[in-house]
C-alpha cells in the first residue's frame, strides 16, 4: 500500500522509518508546515534526517499530500479536544477522496465518532484506529475478532505516565509531588503532565472502547473522570496491608465510561507496574481476556499502524 | 455487628455424601415469628439445620438481631436456599463467605479527622446495609493535614453499588476523595 503520513512526531516518523519493512511505500511526510510528496515514493531516510537535524522536512505544501497518489492516510496528528482538528478534516479529505484512513490520533474517533462513520459510509474507504487504544496492544482487533457484540466490558490500566507514578509511589512510599518530578527528569511524564494524571489521556481511549462497543454514541463530556493528583503516599500503604494496589482503571461498557483510581489486587493482572499498559476485554462466551504491553512510544504505536495498513491490504 | 468483627465466613467443608456446610448470616427483626420465618425456607429447601446462634444481646447499627446458621446442604441447593430466604423478606448479611456477604475495602483520603471520621463511618453504616468490619488509618502529616484511612466493609450481596453512592455523596459533603475496589471481571 502506499501510505501518506501527516504528523511527523514520533508515532509518524516511525511508521514512515518501518513502512518498508511491512511491505509498505510512503509516497508523502508531512509535518504542520512542511511535507515531503513523491507519487513514486519518499527518501524516508533523507526526509528523517532532515528533521532530525531541525529543517524542514520537505519542499512541499502539506495541503498537496492530499492530491497525490496515496492508497491509505495515517493520521498521526497530535490529538486535540473538543472539535478534534485538523485531525478530522484531514480524514474527512481522504474518504472523500474514497481513500482508506488509519489513525493514530485519538481525537477524531473519541470525540466525533457518529460523523466518522457517516463519511466512511459514503466512502468507498475505510477508517480503521487500533493505535489509539493502547499502543502496541491489539485492543480493538480482539474486539473486533470476538464482535463486539459479545464483549460485555473492556477495563484496565492505558495510561503509563500514572502507572508509573503509582508503582513508584507504592514501592517507595513517596508522596506523588516528589515522584511526578522524578517521571519528568526521566521523560516518562511531560512537562505539563495535565492530560496523564487527570485521567483525560486515559478517558479518551475508553471512550473510544465504549463507540466501538456501541456504534458510537460517546465523547469525553460523557465519560466519569478523576485522576491521581489527590492519591497521596499514604493512601498506597494503607492498600498494601490488605494486599491491594491503587492503579487508575478505566472501565468502557454499553452504559458508559469511568476512569478513577481504583483498588485492585497487588498480585491481580491489572496491577501491571511502571509505564506497563493492560486491557481486560470482558466476553460473553469466552471469559476474559487479558492483553499487557506498551501503551506508548513511537516504533510500538506505528507497529499498531501498520497492522490496519496489513488489514486493509488483505481485504 | 458493627461492634463484633466477623471472622472471614469459611467455605463449608466437604464432607462425604457430596454435603457442605455453610454459615448463613442474618439480620432479624425483634418480633415473635421472625427465627421460624427465617428457618423454615432452609428446611423447605432440602437444607439440614445444624446449629443457630441467636445473638440476642446484640443489635446491628440498625437496630436488628444478627443470627448465624450453620446449616448443610448439597453446594447446587444453596443457591435456592439463600433465595428463599430473601424472598421470605430476610436480610442476609453473610452467606457462605464470598459469594453472597461482600466484604470490601475502601480507602478514603482527605481531611479525614476535622471532618468527623466516626460521624462519616456512622452515616455510611446507618444509611447503606454496610457494616464497618475494621478501619485503618494513617495520618503521616499529623492529624491536621491530609490523611487516608482504609475500611473494611461487610456488604449484603448485590448492594454494593448502593453502598458505594452513599460513601460518594457522604464523601463529597465533606471534600474527601474514595478510592473504590474495582469489582467485576476478575479484577
Amino acid at each position: 500500500m502506499r501510505l501518506a503520513i501527516l504528523g511527523a512526531g514520533d508515532v509518524g516518523r516511525s511508521v514512515a522509518d518501518l513502512a518498508g519493512e511491512y511491505g509498505h511505500e510512503v509516497v508523502a511526510l508531512a509535518d504542520s508546515t512542511n511535507a515531503v510528496i513523491d507519487d513514486d515514493g519518499i527518501d524516508v531516510e533523507g526526509a528523517l534526517q532532515r528533521k532530525r537535524s531541525g529543517e524542514p522536512v520537505g519542499v512541499d505544501d502539506p495541503d498537496d499530500v492530499f492530491e497525490g497518489e496515496y492508497d491509505v492516510l495515517v493520521e498521526a496528528t497530535p490529538t486535540t479536544l473538543g472539535d478534534a482538528e485538523p485531525g478530522f478534516t484531514h480524514v474527512e479529505r481522504a474518504l472523500e477522496a474514497d481513500r482508506h484512513v488509519v489513525l493514530a490520533n485519538k481525537g477524531p474517533v473519541a470525540e466525533r465518532y457518529d460523523e466518522l462513520r457517516a463519511l466512511e459510509d459514503e466512502s468507498a474507504g475505510s477508517i480503521r484506529f487500533e493505535a489509539t487504544v493502547g499502543g502496541a496492544i491489539p485492543v480493538l482487533s480482539t474486539i473486533e475478532d470476538e464482535t463486539p457484540q459479545a464483549v460485555t466490558a473492556v477495563r484496565g490500566v492505558l495510561n503509563g505516565t500514572a502507572n508509573f507514578i503509582l508503582t513508584r509511589m507504592a514501592a517507595e512510599g513517596l508522596d506523588y509531588d516528589h515522584v511526578l518530578a522524578e517521571a519528568q527528569d526521566l521523560g516518562v511524564a511531560e512537562a505539563d503532565p495535565t492530560f496523564d494524571v487527570d485521567g483525560t489521556d486515559a478517558a479518551l481511549k475508553f471512550v473510544i472502547l465504549a463507540n466501538v462497543l456501541s456504534d458510537g454514541g460517546f465523547a469525553l463530556e460523557d465519560a466519569d473522570v478523576e485522576g491521581i493528583q489527590n492519591i497521596p503516599g499514604s493512601a498506597l500503604n494503607l492498600a498494601a496491608e490488605d494486599g491491594r494496589t491503587i492503579r487508575l482503571i478505566g472501565e468502557a461498557t454499553r452504559e458508559g465510561v469511568r476512569v478513577a483510581p481504583r483498588l485492585v489486587p497487588q498480585n491481580g493482572p491489572l496491577a501491571v507496574t511502571g509505564t506497563r499498559n493492560i486491557v481486560q476485554i470482558e466476553t460473553r462466551h469466552a471469559g476474559s481476556l487479558h492483553s499487557s504491553g506498551r501503551g506508548a512510544g513511537g516504533p510500538e504505536t506505528a507497529t499498531a499502524v501498520l497492522s490496519d495498513v496489513s488489514r486493509l491490504a488483505d481485504r | 455487628m458493627g461492634d463484633e468483627p466477623t471472622p472471614p465466613g469459611d467455605l463449608g467443608t466437604e464432607t462425604d455424601g457430596g454435603v457442605r456446610t455453610y454459615t448463613v448470616r442474618l439480620e432479624l427483626v425483634d418480633e415473635p415469628g421472625e427465627l421460624l420465618a427465617a428457618l423454615e425456607p432452609i428446611a423447605e429447601n432440602g437444607g439440614n439445620l445444624m446449629s443457630i446462634h441467636h445473638e440476642r444481646g446484640n443489635i446491628t447499627p440498625r437496630g436488628h438481631i444478627p443470627v448465624e446458621v450453620d446449616l448443610g446442604c448439597p453446594p447446587d441447593r444453596f443457591d435456592d436456599i439463600v433465595a428463599a430466604l430473601r424472598e421470605n423478606g430476610i436480610n442476609v448479611i453473610q452467606a457462605g463467605a464470598e459469594r453472597y456477604g461482600e466484604e470490601i475495602s475502601v480507602v478514603l483520603v482527605g481531611h479525614l479527622i476535622e471532618t468527623d471520621l466516626s460521624d462519616t463511618l456512622l452515616a455510611i453504616e446507618n444509611e447503606t446495609s454496610a457494616a464497618v468490619l475494621d478501619l485503618s488509618l494513617s495520618a503521616p502529616q499529623g492529624t491536621g493535614d491530609t490523611s487516608s484511612a482504609r475500611v473494611r466493609l461487610a456488604i449484603d450481596s448485590g448492594r454494593s453499588e448502593a453502598v458505594f453512592e452513599t460513601i460518594r455523596s457522604v464523601s463529597e459533603e465533606k471534600d474527601l476523595t474514595v478510592v473504590e475496589p474495582l469489582l467485576g471481571g476478575d479484577a
